[in-house]
């Protein structure tokens, strides 16, 4: 009763299909696990709802044994912190401050943040790689900076959970490889519960301990990246017929194969 | 910026001399030695009187307006995610007029003292309450709907204060028109005394909002996880912004630019923790009130010009100024 969803179903209002529909599953405790899946697939839907930002019609998402919803914001953000791609900051910032919302559910209101607080900002930035760039603005960071700034801060809530909605979303190669790694260090030294969203089938299989591949609001496999990232599988969630090359150490590497699925006209 | 200007002590420099400024400042002629004697318990009973009675409450007035001015335009800014939002954007001034305006066409302002500005105040929170609750939809408050509906509700306020002004008497279009503008003429110790009582407690529960609304101008969803209640700060930001706008307007009518101004010049200067930007703009808008409404009524004789002119002949080009050095470096 870590973190996971039982029976979990979410519609958004006035749509007329499931975002998720009858989503179980109870994610491994001090372990990366990604979630899979074509573009409305309602990964990202999972991931809110597990974080509490969306509510479940029916079913629920829980969070040590209680339902998200019922966390007060406070009491949830100094176990789980969430890491979105999208967001934008609304006024210029400084690097270290930035990292230093993620002490804000341990500041009072009127509080300064103290020694301990400047501590843990520190190590986060430290832990990061981020020290050199501690006085820059956030908004004259690149994009893999940025990301891993958004890491630190999510370090910086000292939580159990970290949860990351696509985290190397506009990365290249190098960078989306260091953000992954970063991620298994954490695991590895921290012992977080880590569960991401991502586009990115290699990465997936190489750094997750489990991959949860969804179509359509629903799990369609759960395991292994090993047992899930087959052909089949693939070509179920994606709707289209997939090709997986295994690279000796490099993980699985998927290859959409050049045609449409029967009764479709075919690529050119 | 190279210079960085230790926040507290230079706003506090900066308050005390337009806090001189305003007191020595008028058309009584009064120098900087009969305000020390008038201070101390001596000089002439006219000086006293003018000191205690007239420029005393003006002052005051004007760094109570300034300060509750300047932190709604910070509370705005962090709601709205944007640094262009400012006081009366979402409707609070036009519905102040309206309920001005329509005291000062059907002669209650002239009837009685305070008629005016509590009229004033009633149109102000009735305009609040309607583009609230046009904005909360199934318990949230969409700050896109919220900036839509108040925008728009301005705008017919504002019709009607047109429409108004038009078939009512000639003589209501010109009081109508200055108190529009902006003035501290005339305020009383008693007005002084409601507008701290409603003004300070609400600028004290604005700055505890000071960490949610860090948190806030990163977006809604990373708010929430980084522990904020966002509706309940939302609702907060939202309802305090307004009431500070709304005190304003009552006693001072429209002064333009500080809302929107001061927050940003302090942003500028001291970065954008709310945790300073909010009490620091709640000095630099008292200071910068004062100083306008001195240079309102000082160099002109006998003429009084309206202060909203002020603020923005002085205010716009010394922002811009700040704006491109704060873009430049």
């Amino acid at each position: 009763m870590n973190l996971g969803l039982s029976g979990a179903w979410l519609r958004y209002p006035g749509a007329t299909d499931w975002a998720m529909r009858d989503v179980s599953l109870e994610f491994t405790p001090g372990a990366h696990s990604a979630i899979l899946g074509p573009n409305g697939a309602g990964k990202s839907t999972l991931l809110r709802a597990l974080a509490g930002l969306l509510e479940c019609d029916r079913g629920e998402a829980y969070i040590e044994g209680r339902e998200s919803r019922d966390w007060p914001r406070r009491e949830l953000a100094r176990r789980m912190a969430f890491v979105s791609s999208t967001e934008e900051g609304a006024f210029p910032v400084r690097v270290r401050e930035y990292v230093g919302l993620g002490r804000n559910p341990y500041l009072g209101s009127f509080s300064p943040p103290g020694d301990e607080d400047r501590a843990v900002v520190t190590s986060a930035l430290e832990r990061t790689d981020l020290q050199g760039l501690a006085e820059r603005y956030v908004t004259n960071l690149s994009a893999g900076e940025l990301q891993r700034a958004r890491v630190a801060r999510a370090l910086a809530q000292e939580p159990a959970i970290l949860l990351l909605d696509e985290p190397t979303a506009h990365l290249d190669i190098g960078h989306e490889y260091a953000v992954f790694d970063l991620l298994l260090q954490l695991v590895a030294e921290l012992s977080l519960t880590i569960v991401s969203v991502t586009h990115n089938i290699n990465m997936a299989s190489r750094f997750a301990s489990r991959v949860v591949l969804m179509r359509a609001g629903a799990v369609v496999a759960d395991g292994e990246p090993e047992t899930v990232l087959t052909p089949d599988h693939l070509g179920t969630a994606f709707d289209w017929p997939v090709h997986t090359v295994r690279p000796e150490g490099l993980g699985c590497v998927a290859l959409p194969v050049g045609r449409r699925p029967a009764g479709q006209d075919a690529d050119r | 910026m190279s210079i960085r200007l230790p926040p507290y002590p230079t706003l506090l420099v900066f308050l005390c001399l337009a806090v001189a400024t305003g007191l020595v400042t008028g058309p009584a002629g009064l120098g900087p030695g009969d305000i020390v004697e008038a201070l101390s318990g001596g000089g002439d009973a006219q000086s006293r009187l003018i000191l205690l009675h007239i420029r005393g409450p003006r002052v005051m007035a004007a760094l109570l307006v300034g300060a509750a001015l300047a932190v709604s335009g910070g509370l705005f800014q962090a709601l709205l995610r944007n640094p262009l939002a400012e006081p009366y954007l979402l409707g609070v001034s036009s519905g102040a007029a309206l309920g001005a305006v329509l005291a000062i066409v059907t002669g209650i302002a002239a009837a009685a003292g305070p008629a005016l500005p509590l009229a004033a105040l009633v149109g102000g929170l009735a305009a609040i309450a309607v583009v609230f609750r046009v904005a909360r939809v199934a318990g949230r408050m969409d700050t896109r709907v919220l900036i839509l509906a108040g925008v728009v509700t301005s705008a017919f306020l504002s019709a009607c204060i047109t429409l108004i002004l038009t078939l009512g008497p000639e003589e209501a279009l010109r009081t109508a028109y200055f108190w529009t503008l902006g003035s501290l003429s005339g305020v009383s110790w008693r007005m002084n005394a409601i507008l701290a009582g409603y003004a300070v407690p609400a600028a004290l529960l604005a700055f505890r909002l000071a960490r949610d609304l860090n948190a806030l101008s990163l977006g809604e969803e990373a708010a929430a996880a980084l522990g904020t209640e966002v509706e309940r700060t939302k609702r907060a930001a939202y309802v305090l912004g307004s009431l500070l706008a709304a005190s304003t307007v009552a006693v001072a009518g429209i002064i333009g630019f500080v809302g929107l101004v001061v927050p940003h010049a302090v942003r500028i200067l001291w970065g954008s923790d709310h945790r300073l930007v909010l009490p620091l703009s709640c000095l630099a808008g008292a200071g910068v009130v004062a100083f306008a409404d001195a240079l309102a009524r000082g160099p002109w004789g006998v003429v009084e010009i309206p202060i909203g002119v002020v603020t923005a002949l002085v205010g716009v080009p010394f922002f811009l100024i700040l704006l491109r050095r704060g873009t430049a470096g």
